[in-house]
């Protein structure tokens, strides 16, 4: 039987997705900012930041407003408690995209301390993560949502490789290169907290769609 | 036998002449619990819970297959008196039925007809259960008024407090919100919930959100089947079953 409230669900998916999509911009655009060391472009995503906040706020009084009405069980009610998770997520993982193109504001007009190679890969990383737990919560795919998961031990792993090269190889041995690594330290931490955040949204994913909780449980992954 | 569970039911079938009402039933319910029992209309709810105090019997052309128990006994054994399972398992209906008497001899009617003559005991019996009934502070000073002039959430109160009376273990509902506003109906409720800690409740009702308020366990019919049977939380975020979801998110037909 259609109802009507699916509609309404529908709605919201689309609302999400949109939100998925900025997400996946603003870590886009942050990324090329960083690797262009591009002002305008970092400012852009900086300024941007309020609509979407708006956005976030738009979805959250959606999905209040759908319990209330509605009172939704099993899986509508999963999919509507799983939106406001996601939602907030994303918010948060727009947050730190600003918070990456504040530091490339930084460090825009100084030389670069040394190439970037790691933390292209590491926001490579990233954005791969966004983009699938996005599409797991559009197909409502599991197993998706399980393979970002396993990606996050990576992301730990460069994080680790380019804050142990930052501190040895340069501001150890270097104490004028501190200004220079240190918005390179956060950035890194950044994108690793990226990655943190799609997993949790690949671990609300996987409870909307089975009723699973595998959050804090990585044994029933 | 678990001394948690107060009823069962082992592989009941129902016939309404040659039309299987239930198929094959077999649930627990637990003792001190509420078990809320949702379905379409038809699905054989109504008529599984009159099974449990043998209503049905009064129903002509009917036949019952398989096991009903109280405290282990099985309550269609012979030498079960069905007016004492009666007592014991009590029944609110949809409609509330007080008798056209006092609200006074609503309740002590039970006890009258139970052998019980003693006035002071009857009295203060009757002051009892309408306080455990939720109704005696709106009652106490008109006990005397006919029961028919009470508004239908009092009345259904009325029909609770008829069952505590007679000492009953057990409390059928049968949607006993159908006809109250939503105050009454939230009255009614605070009752079972209140009324759990010393009995044990069964309740039919077509309100998926009363069924996930004031229950512990839920069980789902399907065309006389009992197609899921868990605790309540869990059937109302992740039912197993396909059907159960679509019933309870609205999908049904």
């Amino acid at each position: 039987m259609e109802r009507h409230f699916d509609e309404e669900l529908q709605d919201l998916n689309n609302e999400i997705l949109k939100m998925g999509a900025l997400a996946e911009e603003a870590i886009f655009n942050s990324i090329e900012a960083l690797k262009d060391r591009d002002k305008n472009k970092a400012m852009e995503v900086i300024n941007n930041d309020k609509a979407i906040d708006e956005l976030e706020l738009q979805i959250d009084e959606k999905c209040l407003d759908l319990i209330a009405r509605h009172q939704p069980m099993a899986g509508d009610l999963r999919f509507i408690i799983t939106g406001m998770k996601v939602n907030a997520e994303l918010e948060r993982i727009i947050d730190i995209a600003v918070d990456i193109c504040q530091r490339v504001v930084e460090i825009a007009d100084k030389p670069l301390l040394k190439p970037l190679i790691d933390i292209p890969k590491l926001a490579n990383v990233a954005q791969n993560m966004i983009k699938m737990t996005i599409d797991s919560f559009v197909k409502r795919d599991s197993e998706l949502a399980r393979k970002v998961m396993l990606s996050d031990s990576e992301a730990d792993n460069l994080r680790n490789m380019i804050q142990k090269e930052l501190i040895e190889d340069y501001m150890l041995k270097d104490k004028t290169t501190t200004p220079r690594a240190v918005p390179l330290l956060l950035i890194a931490r950044f994108l690793e907290r990226i990655c943190d955040h799609a997993t949790n949204i690949a671990e609300d994913v996987i409870y909307m769609v089975e009723a699973q909780v595998v959050k804090h449980h990585p044994e029933k992954l | 036998m678990d001394s948690s569970i107060k009823m069962w039911a082992e592989k009941v079938n129902f016939f309404y002449g040659s039309t299987q009402a239930l198929k094959s039933v077999s649930i627990n319910i637990f003792k001190n619990q509420v078990t809320a029992l949702i379905g379409p209309s038809g699905c054989g709810k109504s008529t599984f819970i009159r099974l449990f105090n043998r209503m049905n019997e009064l129903v002509v052309n009917t036949r019952l297959t398989g096991r009903i128990y109280i405290d282990g006994e099985n309550i269609n054994s012979s030498c079960i008196d069905a007016v004492d399972i009666r007592r014991r398992v009590g029944m609110v209906f949809q409609k509330p039925n007080p008798f056209p008497k006092s609200i006074f001899d609503n309740i002590a009617y039970g006890l009258r007809v139970n052998g019980i003559k003693n006035k002071d005991f009857i009295e203060e019996r009757v002051a009892q259960t309408l306080k455990k009934a939720a109704l005696w502070d709106e009652v106490k000073c008109g006990l005397k008024e006919s029961a028919l002039g009470l508004s239908g959430g009092q009345q259904q109160r009325l029909c609770i407090a008829r069952c505590l009376a007679v000492e009953t273990e057990v409390i059928l509902f049968d949607e006993p919100c159908a006809s109250l506003d939503p105050i009454s109906t939230g009255k009614i409720e605070e009752l079972i919930l209140e009324l759990k800690k010393d009995y044990t409740i069964v309740i039919v009702t077509h309100n998926m959100q009363q069924a996930a308020r004031v229950s512990d366990f839920t069980g789902f019919f399907l065309l006389g089947e009992l197609i899921e049977f868990g605790k309540t939380n869990e059937i109302f975020t992740a039912p197993k079953d396909k059907r159960t979801e679509a019933y309870i998110t609205g999908r049904f037909g």
